[in-house]
This record gives C-alpha cells, structure tokens and sequence, in this order.
C-alpha cells in the first residue's frame, strides 16, 4: 500500500551518480584526521590504533554505501521490526550482562563491540519517523497521540540508565526531545515535563553512581580533586591550552607522549588533535562537522516525503549531539560522560553506527523526490 | 490537505530552529577554544613544560680545606651506600636475607632497616648500609640479580683525616634544616650539606661552589624521556686556613687527660695557628649519622665534648686580667715603673677585708714585682685608684669584651662590666669592693680564651689591634692594622713583669721556662674560683684542690707569648677545673710555644 508508482525506480548507477560526494568527503577527512591522531597517539605508529580504525572506516565506508544505495522503501517497512528487535537485543544483554558475561553490555564480533544500546539510537529514530509520519497534526497535539511512542522511548533509555551508560540514555533522550519538537508537539509541554524533571533531580542524584556523582562535581570544580578524578580535566585543559594557535606540531604533542593525557585515543583525542595542530586543527575538525550538519538539514529540507524528513533531522541531530557533548566535555564545558568523538575516537561501535546514520542519511537524500506513504499525497 | 500543509510547515519551522541552535552550539565551541588556545594559551603552555620538565640539581663537590702547609683537614670521599626501594622487592625480608650473605648487617641496623622502610613510602629509597668498601659493592653487582630492588649509590661524604684533631675548627656539614631552607634555594635539593659550624660554616659560600642542573623530560610517571639540557656543576673553592696541624696536633696533645682549650696566634697579623679545644670527638662519626650510643656518651660527658671551649666557654680571667689593669694603671699615670704598694697580706676595705693569695704579704712590690708575683694587693689598690671605667676601656681596647667578629656559633663576648652595665644589668650602683675584685680579673669580668689570646698578641705586638684571622694575611692586609693608643714604654714594663714571671726565680710560672737558642717565654698565669670559699671555711682552713670534687676545682689559666725580645706567637690557655695556673696551665703553654717556636711557623 506504500508503493508509489509516480517515480520510477532508479538504477544502482544512478544512485551512485546522485550521491552527495561533498558529504562523503567531509566525512572521509574526518576519518583520515582521526587516523592520523591515532597515529601520533601511538608514538608515530600505526599499532595499536591506527592500523585497526583505518581497517574499520573501510569496513564501515563500504557499509554506508550499501545503506545508502538500498531501497528507500525498505527502511519505512521495517522501522517498527528494526525497533523492537533491538529492543530484544537491548534486554538480552540487560540479562545476560547481568548473569553470565560480567557486566558486558555488547556483543563481540571481533572487528567491533556490538552495543545494542548504540543501534537502539539508529532504530528509534526510524521508530519514530514511521509512527509520527502515519500521525496527522492533530493526533500529535494530543496527549494520547504522542503517549505511545514516548513510552516506546523511555524504556529502552531506561534500560540503557541500568546498565549504567547515562550518556547513551541522556543523547537517546535528547534525540526523542528534539523529535517531539520538530514533529510539532507543543511548547507547553515540554515546559511542562522540563520543569518536572527538575524539580525530580535532587531525587535523581540519589540514584547516580558514586563515580557519576563524582564526575559531576568534580566538572563543577576540578581543582577539587587534582590527582583524582579532576587529574583528566586538568591535564585534558593543559594539553589543549597549551596547543596555541598552530599547535606544537604533529608528533609534537607532549602532554599526550608522555601520558599525561588520559584516554587521549578514546574521549580525549581532541584535547590531543589540539595540542598537536592548535586552534587551527580544532577549529577545521569542528568546520567540517558543522558542514556534515548543515548538509543534513539541507537534506532534510528537500526530502519530499515525511519520514525521510525526520529520519534525516533524528540521525542527524544524533550526530550533532556526539560531536557537541564530546567536545564541550573536552573543553571543560560538560561534565566527562564518556561520549566519543564520531569518527575520530578509537573504537568500532560508535563508527559502525555514526557510519550507518550517515548511509541512510545518504539513501534519504538519493531519493528525496520519492513520496512515501498517504500523507504527502494530494487528496 | 491543509492539515498536512501546516504538519510539514511545523517540521520546517522548528527544524530550522533546530539547526539554527547547532549551528550557535558549535560556534560556542569555537569561541571556547580560541579562549583556551589563544587567550589563555601562554597559561597553559608554561603549565605543560612544568609537566614535562623536570629539573635536577647537581651538586657540586665540596671545595677542599687545607691548613698552611697544604696538609689536607677536610676533603670529599666517596662513599657507595646500598639502597633498598621496597616496592621493587617482592620479598624484603628475603632480599635482606641474601644481602646479609654478601655484607654483614647487626641485628640492629637490620632492625633500623626494616624501620625506615615502614617509615617511608614504598618507593623511596631507605639505606642500607653505607661506606660499603670496592669488595662490597662488587660482589653486590655480582649478585644484582638475587637482591631485587637493592641498587647501590655513589655519593660524597665529607671527611677530616685529622679526626678529632680539629673537630671544633673546621665544623661539620650537615643537612639543611627548616630555617635554613627558607634563605638557601639549595636546600631542597635531596642529598644537600651546608656548612653548620666552624670554618664549614663561615666559608660556606666559597666551599659550596656553584649547583649545576640536568633539565630532564619525564613522562606521567616520572621516567625520564630524554635530557634536555645540562649544565654542570662548578666546584666549590678550596680553603687555605693559617693553622698549623703540626702545631695544632701538638696543642691538643699538651693538654693530656685535661679538659679546656687553648689559641696560638701570630701576633703581627691574628692569623689563628692553633685552635683546640679538649676533650675532642671525632666528627667523622657525624658524616653517616651518629650511632645513638656515641651520641649519648658525646652528650653525657661531664667535659662537654661538643662544645667549643675557646669561643663559647666564658672563664674569669683571674690574673691574667692584671696585664690589663696594670697596662691601664700604667696609661692613666696612676703608676710609674717605680711606684711600689706594701702587700701586708690583706686590705681593708669600709667592713669587708680583700686577701692576697700570699697570706703572709709580699712586703712592697711595684709593677714589675706584682705581675712576677701576681700580688694580689698591689692590684686591689691601683684598681681601686683607677676606678672601673678605666679598666673596662683597657680591656675593651685590648679585644675583651668583643666576639671579635670570629662568626662561630655559640662565640661568647664574654663581660667586661661597668657601671652602666650593673646599672642595666642590676639596677643598682656599682660598689667599689666590686672594683677591688675586678682589679684581679674575678666578680663579673668574663673572658674566652681566643679574647685572651688576642689582649696578649695586642699588647705584645706594641698595641697594634690585630684581631684572629682564618686565613694569611697579605702585606696589604697587615699595613692597614691600626695602632691601638698605648704607649711603647709602658708595654715594655707589663712585658718586663711576664717575663719575670717565667724567667725570674719567685716568678709564679718559672718551671714553664725554657730557652731555646736565646727565645724564651714570658707570660702571667690565672686562678680562678669556681665555688665561693665561706667564712667558715676560711676560719677553719680552706680546703685544697686536690680534695674538692672535679667540678669544684680551680680554673688555671696562662697567657703566654715567645719570644720575649721579638714576640711572634702569642697562646692562651685554659684548663678546666685544672686547680692552678702555675702548675697546669703554664707547663702546656710553654710545650705548645716551644714546638711553635722548633717549627718556626
């Protein structure tokens, strides 16, 4: 019943040539400025890091091309099937993690660590692009119309609360949020359930880990525990600061080589691309970001169809929140919560599922002109 | 339609709001990191070479200490300790247990061991043992493998090959304490000796050199990267003092069992050619850290080992403070060479009565006469005639009364007293009976022996106001010594009277006279009181010396100088509780001139 007959399919060609290559190069560069990072973070080697993140970008490169050159059609169809079977997957590892494998939240597959958590961001996006694009304007400003899927989203961020990874929940949440907004949820509400929430977090605190606790205050003052927990912001601080203008040079870093710099590979790798290439690299890894961002929104404008729409604004708003949280954590404007920097952190999870955002986010746009669904019909 | 319309306006609506917002989040980040980066950015670079740099402090060697011959006194020698870091033993006890095989340990360094490292931090080194022999730290090295976290370290240690003999001279190194590293920027180097006392002390600055550094790059851990830079240590500065060990060694040897001290000085010029003070102690037992039970026996001798007797021990001069009244009397005009007092023994003075030492009297004495025979009557009377005033500025002009800018720890000036000074002191009037003793150098006059050696060498020199020196001194330096107002004329008869005492028969030290082609020995010899003889005692006969406890006995005294005609070397000794001056002090003076004299400094 979703088919449309008013454009015709395009051929594999085709969608090559209607790839947005300007995108892909932005995230191409990313990726080659996280490799070289990773280089100079493993003393000008390609072992341990490099080696292996460049192995996954191709790996995961070759992924967002299939993902962007599959059937437009096929990702509304299985929205609701993608959502709940990682819903499954999430409350399997919840189990699991919790009986057998020690706390493991994600399932090896060698190349990358599986985390359900990260495809349950991908999945509620497409969740929720398929629920409000068969909703009308009318359902959504009523309660009982966006009731369903914010239970939908609460659980799995629940369950991610749990485990206990706060930045994956909060950045689902987050996504939900802006979701809700753009689809037209009114203002009011938000008001509403913002102001609740904070009346709610002393009560909330009490239920944080000793060492989230911890890293809350020690972000509001780390000079409160300088060898402690506050040792990574402050050190975080010196290598950024120290970077200058130009940087000190690649390979120069030396805060990082002489490991002053915690998780310089991982969280902190761009305190260490600054303290090497200076405000000048910082700035142009923020530059292109903003470019991947504004070319999503951009996306998201001539997509016809209602759910490529949302789709695009969900994974892309995702994307942004990675960059931002990471990078404000960084600079000693958030509290460390452990969100990587897509495309440059070392480490295969958050690739494969910024990778595959970015491949639907590409079939969306190959195929903006096709309609999807009754709504954009004229009746 | 419509609705759907308004459904897609919304979305468009507030995503552009949405995007609108990234776009200003990321430019927050921008702005935040040109403030990092470019603002604060010379902050945090200064703060990332304090990370990465660390600076090590060379210390420099010592510089060496030589007395005037060349004779080395204080020298550096190397010393190889063994170090222990607990957290690279897996097993301390059985570490210590195979270091033992190689180099014996008492159950009571083991212990000490065992100690230090609970004391400390698992990654400090604690010491072992130290002044481990070539054997040792060979065989040590052989064995590396078996002694985990053992390692052995090269350092300098300070050294006095003549021990004891200059113990309270040269002074000791030691490590800088909480006061001391306030001022010096030295002090926190680990490992660092400053001077603490005697000529350590005094030429810290020129024996200290200059520290050099290594600029190191250390990782998060403290592993040293690579050098940055070094620059070297420059050594310190040796030292030539004046002393002679030769004389110095046969000094202190004079002394025997007897407890005091003793100064030469070369009267043209102060500079110092003996300087002792008995008992000694060796102070190489300091270098390594004193063993509690050398501590304490050092502590506990009723002698006072430790102390520097001829700076900080403040003695009545007695007798020997009659060269200064006799030199005063004689200035003022109150006397001539010829003026002569009766010595009936004792005088009377409003109630109280003044003994001569010579109960029987000395019949009429002048000058000459009374120094030969050290009456105590004929001083009584010219004191009594000169008034205090008079005498304290003799004896002030002569060098009592001062520290003499020695720069020893602990440098007693003494006390010459005067009326003022009771007055402060006392609040109360000067008496005149306290002039009397005064004129016999007893009551509150105090002196040490390097003030006497230096009132002997101004007056014997023909009142030139040499003070003690370390070190030669120059032409230069001997041309500008001041004449000190005092007539030749008048020094030539207080020397007169010395040379009598030594030389002439009846003169209280003649069995110290020697002659040595020609050169003898002129001087004046001191008794002091230490306890106060009671009336009844006097009645009923005053107990002798030799029956008093040790504590109890006498001070003797002797200020001597030789040779008489042209006098070179002037001494002053002290014997603690020694009973006489006469007997005791007089003798080791007059072997410690005649060695001066047979060496010819």
């Amino acid at each position: 019943m979703y088919h449309s007959n008013f454009s015709r399919r395009l051929s594999l060609k085709e969608k090559f040539y209607r790839l947005n290559f300007a995108y892909i190069l932005c995230i191409v560069l990313l990726a080659f400025i996280g490799i070289l990072t990773l280089y100079s973070a493993g003393g000008a080697s390609m072992v341990p890091w490099a080696r292996n993140q460049l192995i996954r970008f191709v790996f995961c490169f070759g992924l967002m091309i299939v993902l962007a050159v599959m059937d437009v059609k096929i990702y509304l169809k299985y929205s609701y099937l993608a959502y709940f079977a990682v819903l499954l997957l999430l409350i399997g590892v919840e189990i699991f993690g919790h009986v057998g494998m020690g706390a493991q939240r994600w399932i090896d597959l060698k190349l990358f660590k599986l985390q359900p958590s990260e495809l349950m961001k991908i999945s509620m996006v497409l969740f929720l692009a398929k629920y409000f694009h068969a909703s009308s304007l009318h359902q959504i400003r009523t309660i009982k119309g966006i009731i369903a899927p914010l239970l939908m989203a609460l659980f799995p961020a629940l369950l991610i609360i749990l485990q206990p990874d706060l930045g994956t929940a909060l950045m689902l949440l987050f996504t939900t949020v802006v979701i809700f907004f753009v689809v037209g949820v009114q203002i009011w509400k938000f008001l509403i359930v913002g102001s609740s929430v904070l009346a709610l977090a002393p009560i909330a605190w009490h239920f944080l880990h000793d060492y989230q606790k911890n890293r809350v205050l020690t972000f509001l003052n780390p000079e409160r525990d300088p060898l402690g927990s506050g040792y990574h912001i402050i050190q975080a601080k010196i290598a950024l600061g120290s970077g200058g203008v130009f940087g000190k040079g690649f390979l120069n870093g030396t805060q990082s080589y002489l490991n002053f710099l915690p998780e310089k590979h991982t969280d902190f790798i761009f305190t260490m691309l600054c303290e090497e290439f200076g405000m000048v690299g910082g700035g142009f890894v923020i530059l292109l970001n903003l470019i991947l961002i504004i070319y999503g929104y951009m996306f998201a404008y001539r997509i016809t169809s209602y759910y490529g729409k949302l789709v695009v604004i969900g994974l892309n708003t995702n994307y942004f929140m990675y960059v931002f949280i990471n990078i404000a954590m960084v600079l000693g404007m958030l509290p460390v919560v452990g969100i990587p920097l897509p495309l440059i952190s070392y480490g295969g999870t958050v690739m494969l599922s910024v990778m595959a955002s970015f491949g639907i986010i590409l079939c969306m746009d190959i195929n903006h002109h096709v309609n999807l669904g009754r709504q954009s019909f004229n009746d | 339609m419509n609705r759907d319309n308004d459904k897609g306006k919304i979305l468009l609506g507030r995503t552009l709001i949405v995007a609108f917002s990234c776009f200003c989040l990321l430019m927050v980040l921008v702005a935040r990191l040109y403030y990092l980066e470019v603002i604060e950015g010379e902050k945090y670079k200064v703060l990332s070479d304090e990370n990465r740099i660390a600076t090590r402090v060379i210390i420099p060697s010592r510089g060496l200490i030589y007395d005037r011959n060349g004779e080395v006194l204080a020298m550096n020698k190397q010393n190889f300790q063994a170090l222990i870091i607990a957290e690279q033993t897996p097993d301390i006890a059985q570490t210590l247990e195979q270091f033992k095989k190689i180099v014996p340990l008492t159950d009571k360094e083991e212990k000490k061991v065992l100690q230090d490292i609970r004391n400390n931090r698992r990654f400090m080194p604690v010491k072992i043992k130290d002044g481990l022999s070539w054997n040792d730290v060979s065989s040590l090295q052989l064995h590396a493998p078996e002694l985990p976290g053992i390692f052995i370290d090269e350092g300098l240690n300070r050294y006095y090959p003549m021990g004891s003999y200059f113990a309270h001279f040269l002074g000791y190194v030691g490590s800088v304490n909480a006061q001391e590293a306030q001022s010096d920027p030295m002090a926190l180097v680990p490992g660092f000796k400053l001077g603490k006392s005697g000529i350590e002390k005094v030429f810290e600055k020129q024996l200290r050199g200059k520290n050099g550094n290594i600029k190191l790059e250390v990782n998060a851990f403290g592993r040293v990267v690579k050098e940055i830079e070094r620059q070297a240590a420059e050594e310190g500065k040796s030292v030539v003092l004046s002393v002679d060990w030769r004389l110095q060694k046969a000094s202190q040897d004079a002394f025997g069992p007897n407890s005091g001290a003793a100064v030469v000085l070369d009267v043209h010029s102060g500079e110092i050619l003996a300087f002792v003070s008995v008992p000694s102690f060796d102070p190489n037992l300091f270098v390594g850290g004193i063993s509690n039970r050398d501590w304490s026996a050092l502590i506990q001798n009723e002698r006072h080992p430790l102390t520097n007797k001829a700076v900080s021990g403040a003695y009545s001069p007695g007798s020997t403070f009659k060269i200064v009244v006799a030199l005063a009397a004689l200035e003022a005009g109150i006397i001539n060479e010829n003026t002569t007092v009766d010595c009936l023994g004792a005088m009377e003075l409003g109630s109280h009565k003044f003994h001569c030492w010579k109960h029987s009297g000395h019949g009429p004495l002048n000058v000459v006469g009374a120094l030969k025979h050290s009456c105590d009557i004929f001083f009584y009377d010219i004191a009594l005639k000169l008034g205090i005033e008079k005498i304290a500025e003799m004896a002030r002009i002569l060098g009592l009364g001062s520290d003499l800018g020695i720069g020893f720890n602990n440098t007693s000036k003494g006390l010459i007293p005067d009326k003022q000074w009771k007055e402060n002191r006392f609040k109360s009037k000067w008496l005149q009976g306290e002039t009397v003793i005064a004129g016999i150098g007893q009551g509150y006059v105090l002196t040490t022996p390097l003030q006497l050696a230096t009132m002997l060498a101004r007056v014997v020199n023909g009142g030139y106001e040499i003070s003690p020196k370390f070190q030669k001194l120059s032409l230069k330096e001997k041309a500008k010594i001041k004449k000190l107002p005092i007539h030749m004329k008048n020094i030539e008869i207080v020397k007169q009277g010395m040379f009598e005492v030594v030389n002439a028969l009846g003169g209280t030290a003649s069995k110290a006279k020697f002659d040595i082609n020609g050169m003898k020995m002129g001087g004046k010899t001191g008794t002091t009181q230490v306890r106060r003889i009671s009336m009844k005692e006097r009645k009923t006969g005053i107990i002798r010396d030799e029956n008093l406890p040790w504590k109890l006995r006498n001070h003797a005294l002797f200020v001597g100088y030789a040779p008489h005609d042209q006098p070179k070397y002037a001494v002053a000794v002290v014997v603690e509780h020694g009973s006489s001056g006469s007997a005791v002090a007089a003798p080791i003076a007059s072997k410690i001139l005649q060695e001066a004299l047979k060496l010819g400094i």
